[in-house]
């Protein structure tokens, strides 16, 4: 009989002529391993994620060189800069305008909790808006920084159910931030 | 010799070919998990909320101008050849010149009487 093997995180189960796995397990690692990002770049962390997307830092490495600047094709909302409250409801339509599994990542300390701007004009943090998944520190962060938050990303990846987006705290999440509503 | 009945493999092969891919298309869009939202499923996706009409009439001035070039162009491109045959077709080639020449004139001299180069009109 065959023997279990553990593959790039997924047990799988080998045989003569036949390999098995959880299909759940195996979708998640092909998700993780091609997140496509959406870079909302407004500011100098934006800088900072064209560092990390250039040659010495790489996210190519990650399976996220295809850099998507419709919502429909992205996988991953990179928020880097400052998000004025002007621009914010043009965040959160973007956002809505991505396609489930969806995830957000925040880089930096504007886009995280306002920064150093505490003024009228500025949003304190794109969770006011939209949910985040990850916040990156920083001001601006390292491209070393941005990749470990993307790292976590795909911790999170790997573990999200296929159909979360029909759970009940899925839509709590979506009531909360008043997603997905007619108006 | 290949009857008709011989090709039967080929004509199950194609119908087995499409029907997969149409039944896959089909399950996929019943099956599939979707989350529908009026703003998720608008056409316009860089955030600004649209504004106006894109179908208004513009003017025609610019596109008459360019497709007058475009054909007095063509004319001339067929020049060349008449020229490079010009000895040899003799005074029938001439005559169809004159011909071709004289129906362009004609329509051009309709453009110019219809006012469609007057551009401060």
């Amino acid at each position: 009989m065959g023997k279990v093997e553990v593959v790039n995180g997924v047990e799988t189960f080998n045989g003569e002529g036949f390999q098995l796995a959880m299909l759940d397990k195996v979708i998640a690692v092909a998700r993780a391993n091609s997140v496509w990002p959406l870079p909302f770049a407004t500011s100098c962390c934006g800088i900072e994620y064209m560092a990390t997307m250039g040659t010495n830092y790489d996210v190519a490495r990650f399976g996220m060189e295809r850099m998507s600047f419709s919502p429909r094709q992205a996988d991953l909302l990179i928020v880097a800069g400052t998000i004025s409250k002007k621009l914010a409801p043009i965040l959160k339509k973007v956002y809505e305008q991505m396609a489930e599994p969806k995830w957000v990542l925040s880089v930096g300390a504007c886009a995280s909790s306002g920064g150093i701007f505490d003024t009228y004009s500025v949003l304190q943090g794109i969770d006011r808006v939209i949910p985040v998944d990850v916040y990156v520190p920083g001001c601006p962060p390292r491209p070393e920084q941005i990749i470990e938050g993307i790292m976590n990303i795909h911790r999170l990846v790997k573990h999200e159910s296929l159909r979360r987006r029909y759970s009940d705290e899925y839509k709590h999440l979506l009531t909360k931030y008043n997603l997905n509503e007619d108006e | 010799m290949s009857s008709p009945n011989d090709y039967i493999p080929i004509l199950i092969q194609a119908v087995v070919a499409l029907g997969f891919v149409v039944t896959v298309l089909v399950v996929t869009h019943i099956l599939g998990p979707k989350l529908r939202g009026k703003k998720k499923d608008a056409n316009w996706e860089c955030g600004i909320e649209e504004v106006g009409n894109a179908r208004f009439p513009v003017s025609v001035r610019y596109f008459m101008t360019a497709i007058l070039f475009v054909l007095f162009d063509v004319e001339v491109i067929f020049f060349y050849p008449y020229a490079v045959n010009f000895h040899e077709l003799q005074l029938d080639g001439l005559w169809a010149v004159m011909l071709f020449v004289g129906l362009f004139l004609t329509g051009f001299f309709y453009v110019l009487k219809k006012g469609a180069l007057e551009w401060e009109k």
